[in-house]
Parts: structure tokens; sequence; C-alpha cells
């Protein structure tokens, strides 16, 4: 059984101007300490839904509530990682790990401990003093990841973080995600595009179809990820079957 | 390879020097026309009037409202660019101003300038600053609003407030341009301090100019005129430089993500 909902989405719209309906009648809610993934072909408006989550886009109908909270802007219980990393160029990666902290005006002291910790667990050790424009495209996601982590957040919202990283790089990085949530009770929302990494990564698929985004599916991968060696899930028999489930549903959206 | 590359630039940019004054020589010996000096003289001339120190004195005078002009025209026009990027309002009542100035030929004004402030040093500051602020503000301004949506979307989702917004944001990611802006107001200044010069009273290098060419000494006037174009060339090439040192491209934030 999932765990008490962390966000509720509670029937949630948004039109844009020029009346494009990205979203009509969102009604979702989202078990705490779990990776749940919002899954669809583009233009289902699983970016908007996730924006609308984090408190950047405000919803033209409905309300999103987070523990117990309604919603009407970003809040400290949630880091976002963005699909275009959003580094400041002109600062090194320590300064970028640090942003969520110095903007929480805390010391500059107290919050580079706290980043150099987080940088060393997203393995990026020895880069701290390098600027985005040194590191390659991975690198640069592990910097957003360390930012996301730095803030101490309960909920970590990620917009397709892997999607502009090369294939190797994604697995990589996919496994080291898994292992680190591993010993943290983060909640993540996750929002891609790509079936193999939402059935790999999560606890729970939240299936979009597009024009308008609606929700079609909830799917919950039976796989055991506490024991299993990262390489065995891809080899996985639910992993093979749910991600075939999912290509048949999705299909008749392409 | 740096160096492997700007060895041959350095022999490239010294023959073309070399092509250009021999030319002039040439020209200045067949003669083309009885003011043109040939370069040989006009360098002796520049080298007299160093040495008597007439030059110096010359940049002194005319050093002096071009540094105040400059000054003016950055505060006003960065703050004024800067307002114009932070506020629609602020935007919709001065950007067609800005627009018109900015390619309208504003020596025509110095007259009228003259005319309204006398022929004192108020009238060549105002010159100064009527040619170079546009190009100040319009950069401020574009630098500001050319911020990258995706950074400010950043510091909003980590609870950053407008004000650390502007601060951490969009001013350093506008420095860059701005700093082009001082460095293209700059430009603009000196062609607003010798038009001045030339056409209010003849003071500092433009009276140098002037008077040179009233009393036929034709070596003097091209030292004076040759001296200006080095004295702007150089300040301005030194700036750029110090641009691209203080903002290398990719601090700047220019590229995208890839």
């Amino acid at each position: 059984m999932p765990a008490d909902p962390i966000i509720e989405v509670k029937a949630v719209s948004k039109t844009y101007e020029g009346s494009v309906e990205a979203l009509a009648g969102i009604d979702l809610a989202l078990p705490q300490g779990m990776l749940s993934t919002l899954l669809g072909p583009s233009g289902c408006g699983k970016t908007t839904l996730l924006k609308i989550i984090a408190g950047l886009i405000p919803p033209s109908q409905g309300e999103i509530w987070v523990k117990g909270q309604k919603v009407d802007g970003p809040g400290p219980e949630r880091a976002f990682v963005f699909q275009d990393f959003a580094l400041l160029p002109w600062g090194s990666v320590l300064r970028n790990v640090a942003f969520g902290l110095e903007l929480r005006g805390m010391a500059k002291d107290q919050r580079e401990q706290i980043a150099r910790k987080h940088i060393d667990e997203v393995g990026l050790k020895s880069f701290e003093s390098s600027y985005p424009h040194q590191l390659s495209g991975g690198m640069r996601q592990r910097v957003g990841l360390a930012r996301a982590l730095t803030v101490d957040a309960d909920i970590i919202l990620m917009d397709e973080p892997f999607s502009s990283v090369d294939e190797q790089t994604r697995r990589k990085f996919q496994e080291e995600l898994l292992d680190l949530l591993k010993h943290k009770k983060k909640t993540v929302i996750f929002v891609t595009h790509s079936i193999e990494e939402a059935v790999y990564l999560s606890d729970r698929i939240v299936l979009l179809s597009p024009r308008p985004g609606k929700v079609s599916q909830i799917i919950e991968p039976n796989i055991d990820r506490q024991d299993e060696n990262p390489d065995e899930i891809r080899r996985d028999k639910n992993y093979l079957d749910t991600v075939d489930q999912i290509w048949q549903i999705l299909k008749k959206y392409v | 390879m740096e160096q492997r590359r700007s060895v041959p630039a350095l022999a490239w940019q010294l023959i073309s020097f070399a092509l250009f004054f021999g030319i002039w020589e040439l020209a200045g010996r067949w003669p083309i026309s009885l003011a043109f000096p040939p370069f040989s003289q006009t360098l002796l001339a520049l080298f007299s009037m160093v040495a008597d120190g007439s030059l110096a004195k010359a940049y002194l005078i005319t050093l002096q409202p071009l540094v105040i002009g400059i000054a003016l025209s950055s505060i006003v026009g960065i703050g004024f660019g800067i307002a114009m990027g932070l506020s629609r309002c602020v935007e919709w009542f001065t950007l067609p101003i800005m627009i018109v100035l900015q390619a309208a030929p504003m020596a025509a004004i110095i007259p009228l300038l003259t005319y309204v402030y006398g022929i004192g040093v108020t009238s060549k500051v105002l010159a100064v600053v009527v040619l170079a602020s546009p190009v100040i503000v319009m950069n401020s301004y574009k630098g500001i609003r050319n911020a990258n949506p995706s950074l400010i979307e950043m510091c909003r989702a980590f609870l950053g407030t407008r004000q650390q917004e502007i601060v951490k944001i969009i001013l350093p990611h506008a420095s860059a341009l701005i700093f082009a802006g001082l460095r293209l107001g700059l430009a603009m200044g000196f062609i607003g301090i010798v038009i001045a010069e030339l056409l209010i009273t003849p003071t500092g290098i433009g009276d140098l100019i002037t008077y040179n060419s009233s009393v036929a000494d034709y070596p003097n006037m091209f030292a004076a005129i040759v001296s200006i174009i080095i004295f702007a060339a150089l300040t301005i090439h030194a700036l750029e430089r110090l641009e691209r040192k203080l903002f290398p491209p990719e601090i700047r934030g220019l590229e995208h993500a890839g």
C-alpha cells in the first residue's frame, strides 16, 4: 500500500494565453518517500504539471496541497532540478551548489561546508572550484542535483534531468540516483519521456495523455530495488513487462 | 596555439601599417594637395609637439570635458538603462526616445547647446553626454532584458526574492553588455569632444587643429589629427582587452546548455 500522500493535486487545469489547454482536470495523490514519475509524450503537459507543483507556474484552476498546506509559490520543502541545469555561468561548482542556501542568507562558511558534503555525494569532489563551462553535461546535472540536495527539502522535483545527457552517462547517473535515494527519505517527482527510464527508476508511474494533459493510468512496477543489483533490474521480467505494457498504452497517443 | 596564431597576425598588421604609411608618404611628396604633408613631415611635427609640451597641454584641456561627460553619461546612462530593463513603465516612456536619439545625428544639436549653454565647458560636456549616453543606455537596457529566464526561474524555485534575483542573477548577467556599452560610449564621446572643440570654441586639441590650419602649418595640423586618432584607438582597444579579461565569453552566460 502506498504511504500517505505528501502531494495532492486537486482538479488542476492549465490554459495558457492564446487558449492552449495544457492540462485538464488532473487529480493525483503522490505518496511520501517514493519516486513517482510523470510520463508521457511531448505535449502532455508533464513539465507544466511539475512546475505547478513547484509553485513556479500558477494553475488556471484547481489547487496543489503539499504536506497538508495549500501551495501558492515555491517553498522550502520542495527543491527543483532543471532540464537545462540552470547553473550560474559565473559561479564555481561550490557557489552553485551552495546557491540555494546563499539565497536563504546562510553564512558563507556554513553553507559551503554543507555544499561540500553534497558535492562529494554526487561524485564531484575536486571539481569544487571548476566553472560550469569546464564540465560535461552529466557533471553539470550532478551540480544541479547537489544544489537540490543542499537545501534539504523533503521533495525533489526533477524535470527531465537526463534529457540533455548522452545515453551512457544517463545510465550511470540513473543507477547512482537510485543508490543515492536508497539512503535518503526523499520524495521524488520525476518527469521524463523515456519509458525505460521511468520503469527503471520509479515506484509509481503516472501516465499522461496529451492535448490536453490528462491522467491516463497509474502503474506501479513491482520491482524489488532493495536487494537487486542495479544491473539486474534491466533484466528483471517485471521491468521488461512493464516497459511493454506502457508502450502498448502510449502507442495510440504518438 | 594562441601564440602560433598571433605572430603572423602581428606581421600582417605591421605590413598593413607600413603599406598605409608608404602610400601616405608618396601621396604627400607627389603632392596631391598643398595641404597634404607627407608622412615623414607629419611624424616630425608630432615629435616636436610632444617635445615642446604643446600636445600635452592641449590634451589636458580636451580631456576635462571628455572625462566629466563620460562620467555623467555612465552614471545616468547605466541607471536609466537598468531602470528601463527592470520596469515596464519606464521602458514604455523612454524606449521610443532612446531609439530616436540613437539613430539621430546628434552632432546637429550642438549649435543649439551653444545657444542655450554658451561657449564654456558646460556645452562641451553636454556635447559628449548627448553623443555617448544613448548607446550606454541601450546596452544596459539590453543587458538587463537578456537575462536568462531559466536562471530567474531557478532563483525563484530556491526562494530568491525579487531583490536577490536582480543582484545575484540579472546584474551579473548584464555586466558584460553594460561594460561594452561604456566602451562604445567612450568612442562616441571622442567624436563628441572633437566636434565640440571644432564647432563651439577651439580649445585643446581642437584649437591645435584649427590654429595650425589657419596659419597653413599643415604638418602640425595633421600631427594633431593623427594624435587624437591614435589616442582614441589605443584607449578603446585597451578597454576592449580589459573587457575580454573581465568577462570571458564562457563566464558571460552567452553559451547555452549542451
